[in-house]
């Protein structure tokens, strides 16, 4: 049984790809057989994050055009050996690809894999309709900022007129700025929405760390993002995971962080 | 203890609080997609035929879109000077 999941979000730098990356090899990890599929075409990332950037061939534009079959454009990671990228084209632009092309792609791929995760562009044009097509449910990410929310509500609009099911993640939460009040929280944004939240990712250093390296920080043991994308791709699975409270900074970690470089 | 310091703090609303409230007003008017010269009519059509039974306070009166269980609400304040008892019966 495939699952074909897209994760978008609207609005642009929310952590959309850093989502897609941590998810793939979260389940990866697990023994699911995933794909990724970066439909951001022309402004690709999601082979950096996965640290894989070397070692593209083919895109996804020389798939739907039938140059090369899905299999030689698969780039399959080293580390996590039954996780795929299947990347996209840094020159062409969104219109390379037609939706009803991808939707035959992710039709074919559904026998071979367990989850197929499709890595949407921001914006609601053509790649958005690219990406969406062939998803069975939909994980929206947002921030906690009025503008994301604004945004992450009319894709939501979008995802229900196609009758899509959705689940919300909230990323780059900050503890201390929500006990301040200064922040909205994932209840609020619940309120806001009224969807089912599957997750709340603190903002954490090691996010961009890990994105620098090419390791997304799912793996790693001490850092709260981890834990939480940790949390999320179980959820995704069907576990019951209970939320844990966020939790804020001591003063002494704080002076920590001020003065520990 | 905190609500004593809250008489004296005087009641001031967080920050988050204010973007919960206007991001429930603002995604209303999106998902409705009535903009505001649409609602400018409404508003002027509603005085009139109100103003045939009864006088209202046009600068108070205030209508909006409410969420009301996951269904839009045309909701309308509308404050009532006195009525017109020979528009009333003129039917």
């Amino acid at each position: 049984m495939s699952e074909v999941i897209v994760i978008t979000s609207g609005k642009g730098g929310v952590g959309k790809t850093t989502t897609t990356a941590n998810l793939g090899v979260g389940l990866a990890s697990r023994g699911k057989k995933v794909v990724l599929i970066d439909t951001d075409t022309g402004l690709r990332n999601l082979d950096l994050l996965l640290g894989l950037e070397r070692r593209i061939v083919y895109t996804l534009v020389d798939v739907v055009q039938k140059r090369v079959n899905y299999g030689q454009a698969l780039v399959r990671h080293k580390k996590y050996t039954n996780l795929f990228l299947l990347p996209t084209s840094q020159v062409a632009d969104k219109t390379a690809i037609e939706p009803a092309q991808m939707l035959e792609l992710v039709e074919a791929m559904k026998s071979e894999f367990d989850y197929i995760l499709i890595d949407c562009p921001a914006g609601i044009e053509q790649g958005y309709e690219t990406a969406v097509i062939g998803a069975d449910w939909a994980i929206v990410v947002t921030n906690p900022e009025i503008s994301a929310v604004r945004d992450a509500d009319k894709i939501i609009g979008k995802l229900q007129a196609a009758n899509k099911k959705i689940k919300l993640v909230v990323n780059r939460i900050r503890p201390q700025m929500v006990k301040d009040g200064t922040m909205l929280d994932m209840t609020a944004i619940d309120d806001i929405l009224s969807l089912e939240c599957i997750g709340q990712v603190p903002d954490d250093d090691k996010v961009v760390d890990s994105a620098n390296r090419g390791v997304p920080v799912v793996e790693s043991k001490d850092s709260a993002a981890g834990e939480a994308y940790r949390d999320i791709v179980g959820r995704v699975c069907g576990e019951d995971i209970p939320f844990k409270p966020l939790e804020v900074e001591t003063f002494w970690q704080r002076l920590k962080h001020v003065f520990g470089r | 203890m905190f609500d004593f310091l809250k008489i004296f703090g005087g009641k001031s609303e967080s920050s988050s609080e204010q973007a919960h409230k206007r991001l429930k007003f603002v995604l209303i008017h999106d998902r409705a997609n009535v903009s505001p010269e649409v609602m400018e009519h409404i508003k002027n059509d509603i005085i009139k035929v109100i103003s045939h039974y009864m006088e209202i306070d046009q600068k108070a009166m205030e209508i909006s879109l409410e969420n009301d269980q996951d269904a839009v609400a045309l909701v309308a304040n509308i404050p009532v000077n006195r009525m017109r008892p020979v528009a009333g019966h003129r039917r």
